[in-house]
């Protein structure tokens, strides 16, 4: 017991000395879906800066958006860019903007259940927004059977599962769906939880997983990541060029590739149904959303190190936890954009 | 304080301010002024509660008024707020679990306080105090893995088989659904109703029993004429314990009844609750009206608890002082 109490004093005192020695700590929050992602690079980062320790909780987006809204947190992150009117808020309050700095990227695959058909289904973009609209009941109706030549699709009614929670999942989703369907874009529209028109909500990846594993003639959506892991099949989807793309790591660069040439200075982009050949048209940023203004200078050349080594060094880690990387032309356009932050 | 003065004979006919500081001394007074903050305390949090509820949902008590309980739309995107197929759902969940758990809780409480031998009776206790203390999401993995596959391949065909000529039991079946989370929160109160109500019946004075043996009663005629209406005001406390709990449960209903905001006659649709929408909603809802209409809800649901609360009270006073009387006799 002695040895074991004198052990632990030592570690105690040990733990007190790092404690004691990272000076700086730096709070963010928000997204969850690049949370594993944040977690490896701030741990990495802190292995390389002793003296600094960021924290990140993983929220929602919204959250993260509120809170750094209201200045509780040093920087938010979140799954869909902030709108012209949350942007607005955020001037009223702080007297300055707030900026957008893509870190990697992800994208949303469907997935389904059909007894008897193991072939990979191809979907059309008319052919999802049909669907989720509700208006397309039945697996072989021509909209999805045109697309699948040889695969013998069953006569039974189609079930719909979405997320239950609000998500940056359904935000891709759903902002695909409203840039390929005006009836989509005007009844349901784009954001992290909508009103949907059919369909079960299962919660989180795993419910909407778990609900489609149950459910014969079931069809869900789920992120790339969460598919990949999990060995969850799912369909190829058509994109804007006219070809059926497989999602993998490369085609959502290719998708963000496609969308750089033209990319806003404020990096407020959607590269859903992006142009390109090989471009997977379900793909998104997920973006860091950091202050203009810093009153703690300490603070300010801290996230700055930090997103400058993130856009550089960081970006290798991005692909061992299947998290896209960002192509050349957004990193170089964002490593000017640091020198916004002030 | 010169009330209670009077009311202490070891006071003694010193002066008011005196006593007060003996008393003081003695430990009495500060004993009745912390544990009355305490108490207080209580009531403040209440108050504070609905007052923070009600501050937070100023946008869309202004916007919505009471149509905000009339409209089944819950559209975030365009800005639509509805609260009925949440507050539909709850309560809909709420009753098929009580009309699940009540008969099999109290039955069981019934055999464990007067018919099972006391080892048995308390062994079993043992397991529904465990069971009581489970965390809720466990419940919602058992209802996910277990109850919803059993739902869809045999419980609902059989039962659209047998009562399909209802309006309950009609419609397509995928397992999850009002009757899957009625069922789920069954399990999870029953264990309340169980334990509480044998804790009542045990209570029961023992002449009550022998009383009515003595006058000729058999076994069960004691206990289901006598012992049970005795009882009964605990009884009904236990299974108001257990609404509440079923009310609010988030984590296991969100997880098994399909979170589809829409109000249907048939058990096996798919709907939504309060706790459930709030609990799913509130991390990710960026606009202010969105949020402040979640936490409107939660201003419902706390209103909906207190209704009944009340009316559960106002049930507890009139059949207990039934039961008193017979007690009496």
């Amino acid at each position: 017991m002695k040895r074991f109490a004198g052990l632990l004093v030592v570690v105690l005192a040990a733990a007190g000395v790092l404690w004691a020695d990272s000076a700086l700590s730096i709070n963010g929050a928000g997204a969850t879906f690049p949370y594993p992602m944040y977690s490896k690079w701030f741990d990495e980062y802190h292995k390389k800066n002793a003296n600094l320790q960021i924290n990140y909780q993983s929220i929602g987006s919204g959250g993260g958006i509120k809170q750094v809204t209201e200045g509780t947190v040093d920087f938010g992150a979140t799954d869909g860019p902030m709108n012209d009117e949350q942007l607005k808020a955020y001037q009223d309050k702080h007297g300055s903007g707030i900026l957008h700095f893509p870190t990697v990227l992800g994208a949303v695959v469907p997935t389904y259940n059909i007894p008897g058909v193991t072939a990979e289904l191809n979907f059309t973009p008319d052919a999802l927004a049909g669907i989720f609209l509700g208006k397309i009941t039945k697996w072989n109706d021509p909209a999805i059977a045109d697309a699948n030549k040889g695969v013998k699709l069953p006569a039974d009614d189609i079930v719909v599962v979405h997320r239950a929670e609000g998500s940056g999942t359904t935000y891709c989703w759903t902002d695909y769906l409203s840039k390929v369907s005006d009836e989509w874009k005007t009844k349901v529209g784009k954001g992290g939880s909508v009103n949907w028109p059919v369909g079960l909500g299962g919660k989180g990846n795993e419910g909407v997983t778990g609900t489609i594993k149950n459910t014969p003639d079931s069809i869900g959506y789920v992120e790339l990541i969460y598919a990949e892991s999990n060995k969850i099949p799912y369909g190829n989807v058509k994109n804007a060029s006219g070809v059926f793309v497989k999602a993998s790591l490369a085609a959502v660069s290719a998708a963000a590739a496609g969308a750089a040439k033209e990319m806003p200075d404020d990096f407020r982009v959607s590269i859903t149904n992006a142009p390109g050949k090989t471009a997977y048209p379900i793909s998104t940023f997920t973006w860091l959303l950091i202050p203009e203004k810093f009153s703690d200078a300490a603070k300010r050349d801290a996230i700055k190190g930090f997103v400058k080594w993130m856009l550089a060094d960081g970006q290798n880690y991005a692909e061992a936890l299947s998290y896209a990387k960002l192509p050349k032309e957004v990193v170089a356009k964002e490593t000017k954009a640091i020198d916004k932050i002030q | 304080m010169a009330t209670t003065t009077t009311t202490v004979p070891s006071a003694g006919p010193v002066a008011g301010s005196r006593s007060f500081l003996s008393r003081l001394r003695q430990g009495d007074e500060i004993a009745h002024i912390i544990t009355f903050l305490f108490a207080v305390s209580v009531v403040l949090v209440t108050l504070l509660l609905v007052f923070d509820l009600w501050q937070g949902s100023a946008l869309p008590r202004h916007k919505f008024g009471f149509n905000f309980f009339r409209t089944s739309v819950w559209d975030p995107i365009f800005d639509h707020f509805g609260a009925l197929p949440f507050i539909y759902g709850t309560l809909v969940t709420a009753a098929v679990s009580l009309v699940i758990a009540v008969p099999l809780g109290i039955g069981a409480a019934i055999f464990l306080a007067e018919l099972a031998p006391a080892r048995v009776s308390d062994t079993l206790e043992f397991f529904i105090d465990l069971l009581a203390a489970v965390p809720s999401v466990i419940y919602g993995l058992l209802g996910v893995f277990i109850v919803v596959p059993l739902m869809r391949q045999y419980i609902q065909p059989a039962l659209k088989h047998s009562l399909g000529f209802l309006p309950l039991f009609q419609g397509p079946a995928y397992g999850v659904g009002f009757l899957t989370a009625g069922i789920v929160l069954a399990i999870m109160v029953i264990p309340y109703i169980i334990s509480v109500s044998r804790e009542v019946l045990l209570s029961v004075p023992r002449d009550q029993r022998e009383a009515a043996l003595s006058l000729g009663a058999t076994r069960w005629e004691s206990t289901w004429k006598v012992v049970v209406p005795f009882a009964r005001g605990g009884i009904l406390g236990s299974i108001f314990l257990a609404l509440a709990r079923a009310l609010g449960e988030t984590m296991a209903v969100t997880m098994v009844i399909g979170n589809t905001p829409a109000i249907s006659a048939s058990l096996f649709s798919s709907g939504y609750s309060i706790a459930a929408v709030i609990a799913n909603e509130l991390t990710e809802a960026t606009s202010n009206l969105h949020y402040q209409s979640l936490i409107e809800l939660g201003l419902v649901l706390f209103l909906l608890t207190f209704v009944l609360n009340g009316l559960a009270r106002l049930l507890i006073v009139a059949t207990s002082q039934r039961g008193a009387g017979m007690g009496n006799a």
